[in-house]
């Protein structure tokens, strides 16, 4: 079967207040992509756009930022599953190679958060819910994951400081990573502290720790079919496996609430896609927009048994050196959460694990890697596979 | 000639509504008279909450309303120390999820409920209720 490969890979760095508009912002990662790809734009068939809408005045920025980036007179266009939008467009864009219909796709995904005050986001992003039956009670998305939190620790005893382990984890690599917009390290400690800002209760049983960082910032994968892959790239990261599904909007909808049920829907199809199993995954990227959804994604992708997560976390096994290393370039957490950028990123991290070009990062040897993005409170969900 | 009267009662559910005009604007004036209701379809018998118009079960739109009586089993909850624009008055405030067995019902958790008081399996009922700034909506108080 043919193959798609990743032949080129970049992000800019997630900032806040990025001081540019949003096509100086997307032609960062663009250009780093270009140049790691070493190709011209007239090589690229296409661009597809990600970002979650209403953070912009700009209506359909995809014609906007193809121009910018040199993609015109190309076809150019808009995919969008809020979070976990640049994973929808790779999906799209291998569907697209596959038909043959272009043999080289750049997925460029950005979001610029701080086009509205920090409260306003929240309420757009709260209005990524239900909004005729849920907003009216003031739902925002730190409530929605700490009701699957206090789901779990009912179930399974999982505790605060459990969760508050997945953040000191993340802290570690954001440390590291020169691309994230969190460097400093976070203690257990300081989630225990009421000085600390770390310990500040957003909506019960999670903290400010436990949440990950707004952030402005900019993706970009660019994909090729299996010859032009070969023939233009040294390194080429091969796609592997693609799942996605969808879940109820309204909570009333749901009945797991110990876990996210796109992540085990998304997961068993890339995992039969794939022809592996979670045991074959040597370093993953996890949506861990909160500390209980990576405790989540331990168990939804059979990294861990259910209820079992805090025991993965606990043992340091998804640290760099451990069995499943899991967001070893900070997360989310630290390294920031630009929407429609975000999964973008997760694929350039794995692409880069992969290569053997993740630096300081860098897990040992790793030949499959997998990337599960959700978009959401688990509304949409990715899981991606890849391998060299 | 006359205005044409535009039906838009749905903008008076929740402390800020985000929806005006929806087919199922039945539910505020129920509200309006104490009661919760959700649908059930009259083709195939799907029972809705929150309410639709439309089955999905069946594609057929023929609805009938039922009211949420009894108790149901607190899935989860969370108090929120901070709330989006519009809704910093409230603060705090406690969203849950309650089972009812064949269908479930998202909502707030009552102010005369202490946080504290909360656990997961408790039984709770629903009420409606008038909010101070004359909004309708609904709590989950105990039975
Ligand atoms: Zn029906």
């Amino acid at each position: 079967m043919e193959k798609v490969g990743i032949i080129g890979v970049g992000q800019s760095s997630f900032v806040r207040g990025y001081p540019g508009s949003i096509r100086e912002l997307a032609f960062e990662g663009f250009k780093e992509a270009m140049e790691d790809a070493k190709i011209h734009t007239k090589d690229i068939g296409a661009s597809i756009i990600a970002s979650a809408p209403e953070y912009d005045k700009q209506r359909s920025p995809a014609g906007v930022i193809a121009e910018y980036l040199g993609l015109v007179p190309q076809p150019t266009f808009y995919i969008e599953s809020i979070c976990s939008s640049s994973s929808m467009a790779l999906r799209v864009a291998y569907s697209m190679i596959k038909a043959g219909l272009h043999d080289v796709i750049a997925i460029v995904g950005f979001q610029k958060m701080s086009e509205i005050s920090s409260g306003e986001s929240q309420e757009r992003m709260g209005r990524g819910a239900d909004i005729q039956w849920e907003s009216p009670f003031g739902t925002m998305m730190p409530a929605y994951y700490a009701m699957y939190a206090k789901a779990h620790m009912a179930e399974y005893g999982t505790g605060e400081e459990d969760l508050a382990k997945i953040r000191v984890k993340a802290a570690t690599y954001g440390q590291i990573n020169e691309k994230a917009v969190y460097r400093k390290p976070v203690t257990l400690e300081m989630f225990a502290d009421p000085e600390s800002t770390m310990s500040a209760t957003v909506a019960k049983p999670l903290r400010v720790g436990d949440c990950c960082a707004n952030a402005d910032g900019s993706s970009c994968i660019i994909v090729a079919s299996e010859e032009k892959a070969k023939a233009l790239c040294d390194k080429p990261v091969w796609i592997l496996g693609l799942g996605a599904a969808s879940e109820t909007v309204n909570m009333a909808g749901r009945d797991l609430l110990t876990g996210l049920k796109v992540a085990i829907e998304a997961g068993k199809q890339a995992y039969a896609m794939a022809g592996v199993t979670p045991k074959d995954i040597d370093v993953a990227e996890v949506h861990d927009c909160f500390t209980i959804a990576e405790m989540m994604a331990y168990e939804n992708l059979g990294f861990a048994k259910p209820g079992e997560g805090k025991d993965l976390i606990g043992s340091k096994e998804t640290y760099k050196e451990g069995s499943i290393p899991v967001n070893v370039d900070g997360g989310l957490l630290s390294k920031g959460h630009p929407i429609g950028a975000t999964g973008g990123s997760q694929i350039r991290t794995i692409v880069l694990q992969l290569r053997g070009e993740a630096g300081e990062m860098q897990v040992k040897d790793p030949e499959i890697g997998l990337v599960h993005n959700i978009g959401g409170v688990g509304l949409y969900g990715n899981v991606t596979i890849l391998g060299r | 000639m006359a205005k044409k009267e535009v039906d838009d009662r749905f903008k008076r559910f929740g402390t800020v509504s985000f929806t005006a005009i929806t087919k199922a604007n039945d539910f505020i004036s129920y509200l309006e008279k104490g009661k919760v209701m959700g649908t059930r379809c009259k083709e195939c018998e799907a029972i809705y909450f929150p309410p639709r118009s439309d089955c999905s079960k069946c594609l057929q739109s023929n609805m009938e309303w039922f009211e949420v009586s009894g108790t149901g089993r607190l899935l989860s909850f969370s108090e929120l120390k901070y709330g989006p624009v519009g809704f910093e008055e409230d603060l705090p405030y406690t969203i849950a999820l309650l089972d009812y067995g064949d269908y479930k019902v998202f909502g707030r958790i009552s102010k005369d409920l202490p946080y504290g008081d909360l656990t997961v399996g408790m039984e709770l009922r629903t009420e409606s209720t008038t909010l101070p700034n004359g909004q309708l909506s609904y709590v989950f108080k105990r039975p």
